[in-house]
């Protein structure tokens, strides 16, 4: 047996990345962010908000917490519905307790489906990042360009309609792109995304349509990833961020301000036994002296370093 | 190794019991490495017939950008926290990171770390590589890492532990000492090979922090009490035996910033514990064929 002779041909091993996004940087050697405050450490809530149709699809992929029984998979589609109607809310009534404005990346069919839901967001200054269409919108080479470019469109548009405000940030479903994903979504006018996890402050990426800037939204730092994948306790999560929330602001002695991501969903984190541990969390981080909570747009307007 | 047969060949049995003491440097117990990967993954390499390279089609935007957080953020977390207490790397390396991000090999090198060969890319497999693509392989890395460290690699751990029967062979004709493939002892041992002289150095995939948080699916607070559980135990059985513990690290994983701070007392740990011998894989496999003429246990 033998491979074919091009598994050893290497036409992209050059200096740099293999693909032409991003350049590659050093953390530690850009130009300190510096928060507005004096702020070590920029926290970025982010819900994810999300409606699961009883209808899965598997094209291009089944988006993760979607239908898992044969149809009709009620424990599934009413467990993601408690998150919606309860959850969301008790994660919302923390944050505001403690005067946080957030961000929250919605699926354009919450806004049509709840648009009280998202008025309740809206009001209180939170922010709204764009989160596909529902949960069967889910985007993969796989996907025809066409096809996930009316969905980047349905999505925004119809959030604009509901909200008032055009969503500046998007965040795919499982952080799931195809390879046209950041020019189609700089071609609509978004400002930033949150898919990619290489960094741990916005990064600019180049497209055929222009720039766009990823925030990265940490998904080893999720609730997802440690609570339902991972299989660890709230209370276990609570203490990673702390450690994560320590690291970080000692870093930012020496180096500019740092991110701490909390990715959150409402049918994870807003559970009974889980909440009060997490409004715990914050309450420690209201503690801190140096911390700053932040929408992904306040994020974008204070955490772009000069180019070197 | 003996291609078909049930048992590969690869060593002699030895059982635990009553092997010849090995003695490590300065009288310590158990011999600690540090084995660093640093890897580089390619967005959208070609197909291996065995292998997928990524779970999604390309691009597979999580497994990508997690990695390649490794070059642009936690290999420097993780190397300051190795440096500020005392631990060199002994660096498990995809050789085109020479090319790709030079900064990232050069850091290592600057930090006295030793390098040894993961292949050419962690998204090019062995699998189904005929002979002469084999030793195109193992050519590369030599050369490569030889340009750009001035250092001769000495190891070997197979590129995402991908295989041939010939990949031991080979490596010990070109005069490579170690291989951190294989994983049935706590001692170094002597492997059977065609000609040379090759030492399988024990490395681990129970501790490697792949592992313990995508296997074992720990938290970083039990994967930190894991290693000093792991250490404590081969330091005591050490003082009659002289052990080997390896910690496998991929800084994309032990470098996010809720791991480095329970791993940083991991390192305190064992620094401060005074039975361990920190040293380099190929130092380790120096000291055991002193003592050993390289052929025994």
């Amino acid at each position: 047996m033998s491979l074919d002779p091009s598994y050893l041909d290497y036409p992209r091993r050059r200096r740099g990345m293999d693909h032409d996004l991003y350049p590659w940087s050093n953390l530690f050697e850009r130009p300190p962010i510096a928060w507005p405050g004096g702020a070590a450490v920029a926290v970025w809530p982010v819900i994810s908000l999300e409606w699961f149709p009883i209808t899965p699809s598997d094209t291009p992929f089944r988006a993760p917490g979607h239908m898992q029984t044969a149809y009709p998979d009620y424990r599934h589609y009413t467990a993601r519905e408690y998150g919606t109607r309860v959850g969301l809310y008790r994660l919302l009534d923390a944050f505001e307790r403690i005067g946080a404005r957030i961000s929250v990346a919605c699926n354009s069919a919450i806004a049509e489906r709840y648009p009280e839901l998202v008025a309740d967001i809206v009001a209180k200054g939170h922010e709204i990042i764009a989160h596909s269409t529902d949960m069967n919108g889910t985007i993969a080479s796989t996907l025809p360009v066409e096809e996930e470019r009316a969905l980047i469109a349905t999505s925004l548009d119809t959030l604009e309609r509901v909200t008032g405000a055009r969503p500046r940030g998007w965040l795919s479903i499982a952080r799931s792109q195809s390879f046209a994903t950041p020019r189609l979504l700089a071609e609509a006018g978004v400002a930033y995304m949150c898919d990619w996890s290489h960094d741990e402050l916005p990064v600019r990426f180049q497209t055929d349509a222009g720039p766009i800037v990823n925030i990265p939204l940490n998904h080893e730092l999720s609730d997802r990833q440690i609570l339902t994948i991972q299989q660890q306790s709230v209370d276990s999560y609570a203490q990673q961020m702390q450690d994560a929330y320590r690291w970080l602001e000692h870093e930012a002695n020496s180096y500019g301000g740092r991110m701490l991501p909390l990715h959150l969903t409402p049918y994870i984190m807003g559970l009974p036994y889980r909440i009060d541990a997490f409004e715990t969390l914050l309450a420690w981080i209201t503690q801190q002296d140096r911390y700053w909570i932040a929408t992904g747009t306040e994020i974008l307007r204070h955490g772009m370093s000069a180019p070197r | 190794m003996q291609e078909g047969q049930s048992d590969p060949g690869l060593y002699d049995f030895a059982p635990w019991r009553g092997r010849p003491k090995i003695v490590w440097p300065q009288g310590k117990t158990v011999a600690v490495w540090v084995a660093p990967n640093l890897e580089f993954y390619e967005l959208d390499p070609p197909a291996n017939p065995l292998r997928k390279s990524w779970a999604k089609p390309h691009p597979d935007v999580v497994g990508y950008s997690h990695r390649d957080h490794a070059n642009r953020v936690s290999h420097w977390r993780m190397a300051d926290v190795m440096t500020r207490h005392g631990f060199p790397g002994s660096v498990s390396l995809s050789v085109a990171l020479c090319d790709h991000i030079p900064e990232v090999v050069e850091d290592a090198r600057q930090r006295g770390w030793e390098f040894f060969s993961h292949g050419i890319y962690n998204t090019r497999y062995s699998y189904g590589m005929d002979e002469a693509q084999e030793r195109a392989i193992i050519e590369d890395s030599i050369r490569t890492v030889r340009a750009a460290t001035g250092q001769t690699i000495r190891g070997w751990l197979a590129p995402a532990l991908t295989h041939t029967p010939r990949t031991l062979d080979l490596i010990a004709e070109y005069g490579l000492d170690y291989t951190c493939d294989l994983y049935h002892d706590d001692q170094p041992t002597a492997v059977k090979v065609k000609s040379g002289t090759l030492t399988a150095i024990p490395y681990s995939l129970e501790v490697n922090d792949h592992y313990g948080f995508f296997v074992y699916n720990m938290s970083p607070r039990d994967y930190a009490d894991t290693l000093i559980r792991q250490f404590e135990r081969l330091a005591a059985e050490g003082e009659a035996s002289g052990t080997v513990m390896c910690i496998p690290l991929h800084s994309y994983l032990i470098g996010q910033p809720h791991r480095i701070g329970p791993f940083e007392e991991v390192l305190r740990h064992i620094a401060a514990d005074g039975r361990a011998w920190i040293a380099r894989a190929g130092e380790i496999v120096d000291a055991w064929r002193a003592q050993t003429t390289g052929a025994g246990a």
